[in-house]
């Protein structure tokens, strides 16, 4: 259950959900991890009381009873992390309260943590969270690099980089060729 | 899996999940309130130690009524050493809060972003460029603070005009300000309101013509 959503239903290379944070905050590798962790944070809490609460909630209102659940959480993750680690949020700031329309969260919440019990929807969250992470991280790494000649912010190519890659157009080609190796070589087996 | 929806338990459910999210995020709100505020008080006085020099009392927020900006003024033995002015202009994503450090002639000592909801990688940089960031030290009172694109001395951030054009006009605001409050200082007739600036326009069209 933990490693399906690294690798088998990977929700960026695989399942090909939550783009918006995906193109938008990977220009760098640590943009792109803290995003990740922020976005599993929510995925994991969220997923645990859907689960929970799912078989009371009268089927009509299903999707507006996740969303303010969603909603809920997110709020909180952004009051805590601009108390506690101001720094982080500054760089995020924008995208934090965009997770609630991250279409991996409710579409967790909707495919997997509506039918299953509490302990199977949070290691859903868990693995779904850190594969997200890590499609996060390693988009914003080969962004970093060939875009800025640097790796989590330490340079060590002089210079600037191909500038593309930082910007909006690299994000789309880093991801299509990320998805293509993903696909041909990592789910095959 | 679910419940049958029936109007009542449609109602009940939602306004119960609401009810208790609400009163979570109460809870979470008045927790992280303070700490909230210290970080930003923190951040402030700490961004304000960096934009001035050293050795003046602080003193607080004074809020200048005409542009609706707050400054910080730092005086040592009686005179005005420095001001810090807390500028906000619109950037690319959203407001952009800058602390500018101007010395009481006018000539920028520092800057420091304080709060930006720029492109990560991109305009973001405007906090962290110390190349970009330089360009604005030191830069004299008879300075056009502006960007190369628009006649002034700043190279832009690669890739955000947008951002450092603001960045520009967040400083050039502050500058401004300080100019204004010491004319008053020093003269209160000075030429530093916007009547007299439009009338010298006049006058420079009149003699193109």
């Amino acid at each position: 259950m933990l490693t399906d959503g690294l690798v088998k239903n990977n929700p960026v290379f695989v399942l090909v959900l939550g783009m918006c944070p995906t193109l938008a905050t990977t220009s760098s590798a640590i943009n792109g991890l803290e995003m990740g962790v922020a976005t599993m944070f929510v995925l994991i809490l969220s997923n645990i009381v859907i689960s929970l609460l799912a078989p009371a909630v009268p089927d009509k209102v299903h999707i507006p009873v996740y969303i303010v659940v969603i909603a809920t959480f997110v709020t909180v993750l952004q009051l805590l992390m601009q108390a506690f680690v101001p720094s982080v949020y500054e760089t995020l700031g924008l995208f934090i309260p965009l997770i609630v329309v991250n279409c991996i969260v409710l579409g967790r919440a909707e495919a997997f943590a509506g039918k299953h019990n509490a302990l199977e929807s949070a290691l859903d969250g868990v693995g779904i969270g850190l594969g997200f992470t890590l499609a996060l991280t390693v988009i914003g790494l080969v962004r970093e690099v060939l875009g800025s000649g640097s790796a989590f912010g330490f340079k060590f190519i002089p210079g600037d980089g191909i500038l593309a890659f930082v910007m909006a157009p690299g994000a789309f080609l880093v991801l299509g060729y990320l998805m293509v190796l993903f696909n041909k070589f990592v789910k095959k087996q | 899996m679910a419940a049958k929806s029936t109007l009542s338990n449609m109602v009940i459910c939602l306004t119960g999940v609401c009810l208790v999210c609400a009163a979570i995020l109460g809870a979470v709100y008045s927790v992280t309130k303070v700490p909230i505020e210290q970080a930003s008080q923190k951040a402030m006085l700490t961004s304000i130690g960096m934009v001035i020099p050293e050795g003046g009392e602080l003193s607080e927020a004074i809020s200048d009524e005409a542009t609706g900006m707050s400054y910080y003024k730092s005086v040592a033995e009686g005179k005005t050493i420095a001001y810090a002015v807390n500028s906000t202009v619109t950037g690319f994503g959203g407001p952009l809060v800058l602390m500018v450090g101007v010395l009481p002639d006018g000539t920028v000592y520092a800057t420091k972003v304080l709060s930006q909801s720029e492109t990560p990688g991109l305009g973001a940089q405007c906090a962290t460029s110390e190349s970009f960031i330089s360009q604005f030290r030191g830069l004299g009172p008879d300075k056009k603070i502006a960007v190369r694109k628009d006649g002034g001395d700043i190279d832009a951030i690669t890739a955000s005009t947008i951002t450092s054009r603001a960045y520009a006009l967040a400083v050039s605001n502050a500058v401004t300000l300080v100019k204004t409050l010491e004319g008053q200082v020093l003269n209160e007739a000075d030429s530093w309101s916007g009547a007299s600036t439009k009338a010298e326009q006049t006058e420079n069209k009149e003699e193109q013509k």
